[in-house]
């Protein structure tokens, strides 16, 4: 990637971030939180791409990469669960009508 | 390079799907939509991968892919919700141990060429792995494996040495990249990370778990650069910024500027001002009950206590009936009650209390005179009046709930004892303050089988 649209990217994804949290409730911190702990799982692509590349013949590659991959999906598989989990939660007050 | 081109206009949808997604999540009514994009998004990313030309391995792949996901998959879906924090904690520093591999398997591959990438590799590298070490240490504290918050001896000297040591053996990866650097230089940045962790406790947890959070997106954005995986870059930062934001708003809930959680750590021994006058005044579950029955306004201060008593069912059928009665009951949550912030919303979510009849702090605080009763369940530090008069105190400064103000506080305590973080609490001796000892639960119950008595 070039060096300076890959400056670009970083800057506009850092305001983003910024924005999309900054008027969250507070009941929605922890959920929020989990929730951005599953999207950095994505990691878990750059891990399948680096162990896809480690050399065949090299048990040192070979074992660092499978880490890589397994502790990636594990921060995804975990991180979406448990968010799911919480915002399962959320539902209004039932006795105005309104359901979950 | 059609298979290149499908990549990236998937990666492109990804990245949408996970901005979306989060943007969702922080709304109560689109919050659920929001995890299943970003879901959608997280499954897209990881099929399209594997068209990823000359890849190799595949059976690694999906052998570790497998293993890892429903290993989390299965733990996610059994662990208890008071022990959600942890649970974070670890799949977090996963994420920061798996980017933090990266970084060493491009170096053992000798992929990594030019400064500008060796120091964000490196970088990456360092933030992950501190990431998932003190990600660990978080975990085993939470999770009561390790119990005492430890400190060093000198520790902000050892911490110091340590950061520097690692920086240091970084820059040296940068100059020349000698594969004894590299190892000194990861064994240096896991040390750091647990040693860093180490004496931080109690209410303090919570923002060092989202500080990690905020590590790890940084360490998946740059490890994205190294790889030139638009998906992680814009991903990993993303998430970097929305958890520097979040930790942000977490130590000013508290208070406590980041610097002071992470090197002046609240320990049980440095409490301030220890002498409190008076006598804890101790009552009966009926007078309890009758307080409650013929008040106007209830407002019920819940705490970690009745999370782990697993009270909140009780607690929500009480102000039920309460509220048949014609009480008004409302629920008033510290941004710090539980272990995370929202944590114990989503605890009385749990219970199936609606979330309009739960308040902030700043919502409630002035409500506070007006209620007849404030019902303390196992909270203690968020309630401790010491925090606004006495300087000497650790927790001098931090916001806490009004409950001192109301007409009469009824605390539900199951011991004498001084509160999570070790300090003894002035309100428990305030001349409108009465204690019903026992565990939340047993409690709660009590009262609840007396309102029923009165109502019969």
């Amino acid at each position: 990637m070039e060096g300076f649209s890959a400056i670009y990217i970083f800057m506009l994804a850092a305001f983003t971030g910024y924005e999309v949290i900054a008027r969250v409730p507070v009941i929605l911190h922890t959920p929020l939180m989990s929730g951005s702990n599953f999207v950095h799982g994505v990691v878990l692509v750059g891990a399948m791409v680096v162990l896809g590349n480690a050399d065949p013949n090299s048990p040192l590659q070979l074992t660092i990469g499978f880490i890589a991959v397994l502790l990636g999906a594990a921060n995804a598989a975990g991180g979406y669960v448990v968010t799911e989990r919480m915002l399962a939660m959320f539902k209004r007050d039932d006795r105005k009508g309104a359901a979950k | 390079m059609m298979a290149k081109w499908l990549i990236d206009v998937a990666y492109f949808i990804v990245a949408v799907l996970f901005i979306l997604g989060l943007k969702a999540m922080s709304s109560p009514v689109s919050a659920r939509r929001g995890i299943v994009w970003a879901g959608a998004g997280m499954v897209l990313a990881t099929v399209v991968t594997f068209l990823t030309p000359e890849m190799r391995n595949f059976g690694l792949i999906v052998i570790a892919l497998v293993l890892g996901g429903v290993g989390a998959w299965w733990s996610g879906k059994v662990v208890k919700m008071t022990d959600m924090p942890q649970m974070v904690a670890i799949y977090n520093g996963m994420g920061g141990g798996a980017a933090a591999a990266i970084a060493a398997l491009e170096f053992a591959r000798g992929e990594i060429h030019g400064p500008v990438v060796t120091t964000l590799a490196t970088l990456g590298a360092l933030i992950g792995a501190v990431s998932f070490s003190g990600s660990c240490v978080a975990w085993a504290k939470l999770q009561g494996v390790m119990k005492k918050a430890r400190r060093l001896p000198a520790q902000n000297f050892v911490n110091i040495v340590l950061g520097l040591a690692a920086i240091g053996f970084g820059v040296a990866i940068v100059l020349t990249g000698e594969p004894a650097q590299i190892i000194t230089f990861f064994i240096l940045s896991l040390v750091l990370g647990a040693v860093l962790t180490l004496p931080i406790g109690g209410a303090d947890m919570p923002v060092v778990i989202s500080l990690f959070n905020a590590f790890t997106g940084l360490a998946v954005g740059f490890e994205g650069y190294v790889l030139g995986n638009p998906a992680l870059i814009i991903a990993g930062i993303v998430v970097g910024a929305a958890g520097t934001l979040l930790t942000q708003l977490m130590a000013k809930a508290m208070n406590r500027p980041l610097t002071n959680i992470l090197f002046q750590p609240i320990t049980g021994e440095a409490q301030g001002g220890g002498n409190i006058e008076g006598t804890m005044k101790e009552l009966s579950g009926l007078d309890a009950a009758a307080m409650m029955r013929f008040a106007q306004k209830v407002i019920v201060v819940p705490g970690y206590g009745m999370a782990v008593a697993g009270a909140q069912h009780k607690v929500w059928e009480m102000a039920q009936l309460l509220e048949k009665e014609g009480v008004e009951v409302k629920f008033a949550i510290h941004p710090v009650a539980g272990r995370m912030p929202g944590h114990m919303n989503v605890l009385l979510a749990e219970a199936g209390v609606p979330y309009d009849k739960i308040f902030d702090l700043e919502e409630i605080n002035a409500e506070f005179p007006l209620a007849d009763v404030a019902l303390v369940i196992g909270a203690n530090d968020v309630v401790n009046p010491v925090a606004r008069t006495d300087k000497s105190s650790p927790i001098y400064g931090m916001p806490i709930l009004d409950a001192d103000k109301a007409q009469n506080v009824i605390v539900i305590k199951r011991g004498k004892g001084a509160g999570y973080s070790g300090i003894e609490n002035a309100l428990f001796f305030e001349d409108n303050c009465r204690m019903l000892y026992g565990s939340a639960q047993q409690a709660v119950a009590d009262v609840i089988s007396h309102i029923k008595a009165m109502a019969a």
